[in-house]
């Protein structure tokens, strides 16, 4: 079994969000850069448990510089087999797409993972992109996963529920809560990544067919009032007559 | 022309839907253009899209198409823009759109920006807004293609009724088999998924123990309001996932956000930050929350909560 994991670098989630060049870019002035927690947490490290069950290996692919190397150590470090970086700014969503299933045609991946989107831009866009890019199907927010030979069932999470779905491999998969817990590197892992093969490969020419124009910081408009505990009539009010919500 | 692509659920349209008509046909007056809804699969009253301005509804019905798979969905939808010379395709934002966004814009070479929050302008070339950095910030995204692809967020705008029923027209489309087999689909009936709630009651650790729920229960049902906690209720096992709400949890909109004892840590905020008004909770009157909402009470939550709930069933007694 050959599994392909695909992981975005993010902003870690407790960063706070800054923006500079007259609002046109992401302020990365003092942040801190993760692994894609949706990548990390449940992508990697289902792919893992699958391959530890029934045997094969697991491969990391990012886009990026080389900056990100030390991002994908760290899944190296989680127990993956090899990683391949595509060296250039992930500048959209199909750009990314586009070089992943570029690389992953002439591999004959049975399983494509991503997380169900990235905590930076929340597109949750490349997993199905590159579903279709390579005619493989596709299964987003998935929970749940298990494998019987080459078929996969799998729960992924809808309005207000759950379904169930079969399908065969090879397919593309984005993993959501649920598919897995995370996992802390060890200090064997550590050592052990260090052996690990990291591949970087040149990027396939794709342009961007949209970009940011003006990003705008959340509007923190909200003065407070505060209410006496004792009096809940007048939360209810307010809330009836000034908020207009119940 | 815009075409939308709108979801039932077993032949049911759901608010969502005419937010996504209404929001097409407000792109169509922005572009001169008439709006098509297309809708796959058995619907009785697919009409009733032309009261939310779509000029035409084209139904499809294919047996290739009767459970959701996003590689057919992906060729249908793909199939009818071309037919009609669409110019934007706009999808809803929910679990079906998120799975064929993405394959849409791969397939038509499309711009693309999946969690459209606003409509879009055509000063400056076309733009619009969506959420970033999972609420922390707004992005302006210029579509720089011919064809342009557009997921639009639950609770965005509101359905806006500004035309009468249409009539159906068929339309005959070639779709090879689904690669998917739907095993069950269960749906929690009588309960407003997070996503799309317009109340949601929200508690976390201040409750101390999973069994103290009750009054939150209480309160949520007196409001119809949709039941949420922070994550590391959630990840203790006290609430379910899926009713986290924050950055790696629910991205939730709703216009009534009530949240009690929770601190309201950075990445909690970042999810429920979109909330209209948010009441917030709590014992420690330097709780970070107090900071990020309209209404607060500092308070023992066992003693404000049914003293809450007790004030809302007066007036709801006194209002119906």
């Amino acid at each position: 079994m050959k599994i392909l994991v695909c992981v975005s670098k993010t902003p870690e989630t407790t960063a706070n969000i800054n923006f500079t060049n007259n609002n046109t870019e992401f302020d990365t002035n003092g942040v801190s850069f993760i692994m894609n927690p949706y990548d990390e947490w449940y992508a990697l490290v289902r792919a893992l448990e699958l391959t530890e069950a029934n045997g094969g290996s697991v491969t990391i692919v990012n886009v990026g510089p080389s900056i990100n190397d030390a991002v994908i150590k760290k899944g190296l470090a989680i127990g993956a087999k090899d990683a391949v970086r595509i060296d250039a700014e992930p500048t959209s969503a199909l750009f990314v797409a586009k070089q992943i299933a570029a690389y992953a045609k002439s591999e004959a991946y049975d399983i494509i993972f991503t997380g169900k989107e990235s905590i930076d831009y929340n597109g949750s866009l490349v997993g199905g992109m590159i579903a279709e890019l390579l005619d493989l199907p596709y299964i987003s927010y998935a929970s749940s996963m298990e494998l019987a030979g080459s078929t996969a069932t799998l729960q992924r999470e809808i309005e207000g529920g759950t379904e169930v779905v079969q399908l065969d491999t090879p397919f593309v998969v984005s993993a959501a809560k649920g598919m897995a817990e995370q996992r802390i590197p060890n200090m064997r892992g550590i050592m052990m990544a260090k052996k690990k093969p990291l591949n970087v490969a040149t990027a396939e020419a794709a342009q961007s067919n949209e970009k940011v124009v003006e990003f705008k910081e959340v509007p923190k408009d909200r003065a407070i009032k505060m209410i006496n505990p004792e009096d809940m009539a007048e939360l209810v009010r307010l809330l009836h007559e000034e908020a207009k919500a119940i | 022309m815009v075409l939308v692509f709108v979801d039932h659920n077993g032949g049911q349209f759901k608010k969502a839907t005419f937010e996504v008509v209404t929001y097409g046909k407000k792109v169509a007056d922005l572009l001169s253009c008439e709006c098509a809804a297309l809708v796959l699969g058995a619907v009785d009253n697919a009409g009733i899209l032309g009261q939310y301005g779509a000029n035409r509804v084209i139904n499809v019905s294919n047996d290739n198409l009767t459970n959701f798979d996003s590689q057919t969905y992906t060729s249908a939808i793909a199939q009818v823009a071309e037919k009609i010379g669409a110019k934007v395709v706009i999808v809803g934002h929910n679990s079906t759109g998120k799975s064929i966004v993405g394959r849409l814009a791969a397939k038509m070479d499309a711009a693309v920006i999946s969690g459209a929050k606003a409509v879009p302008t055509n000063d400056n070339g076309f733009v619009v807004e969506k959420n970033v950095f999972s609420g922390k910030g707004i992005a302006s995204y210029l579509l720089d293609t011919d064809i342009k692809i557009i997921s639009l967020m639950g609770n965005s705008i509101q359905p806006e009724v500004t035309g009468t029923d249409a009539s159906p027209e068929a339309m005959e489309l070639s779709i090879n088999p689904p690669k998917v087999r739907v095993i069950e689909r269960k749906t929690i009936s009588g309960i407003v998924p997070l996503p799309e709630a317009e109340m949601v009651v929200s508690a976390g650790r201040g409750m101390g123990a999973p069994d103290k729920w009750g009054i939150i229960e209480e309160l949520a049902e007196i409001l119809g309001a949709t039941t949420a906690c922070s994550r590391p209720v959630a990840d203790t096992g006290w609430r379910p996932h899926h009713e986290h709400v924050g950055q790696t949890g629910v991205a939730i909109r709703p216009n009534l956000y009530f949240a009690i004892g929770i601190s309201g840590a950075i990445q909690h905020l970042a999810g429920v930050s979109s909330s209209k008004v948010i009441v917030v909770i709590n014992k420690d009157p330097e709780a970070p929350f107090f900071k990020n909402a309209d209404y607060g009470v500092v308070g023992d939550l066992f003693e404000v909560v049914p003293a809450l709930n007790a004030a809302l069933k007066d007036f709801k007694a006194n209002n119906n």
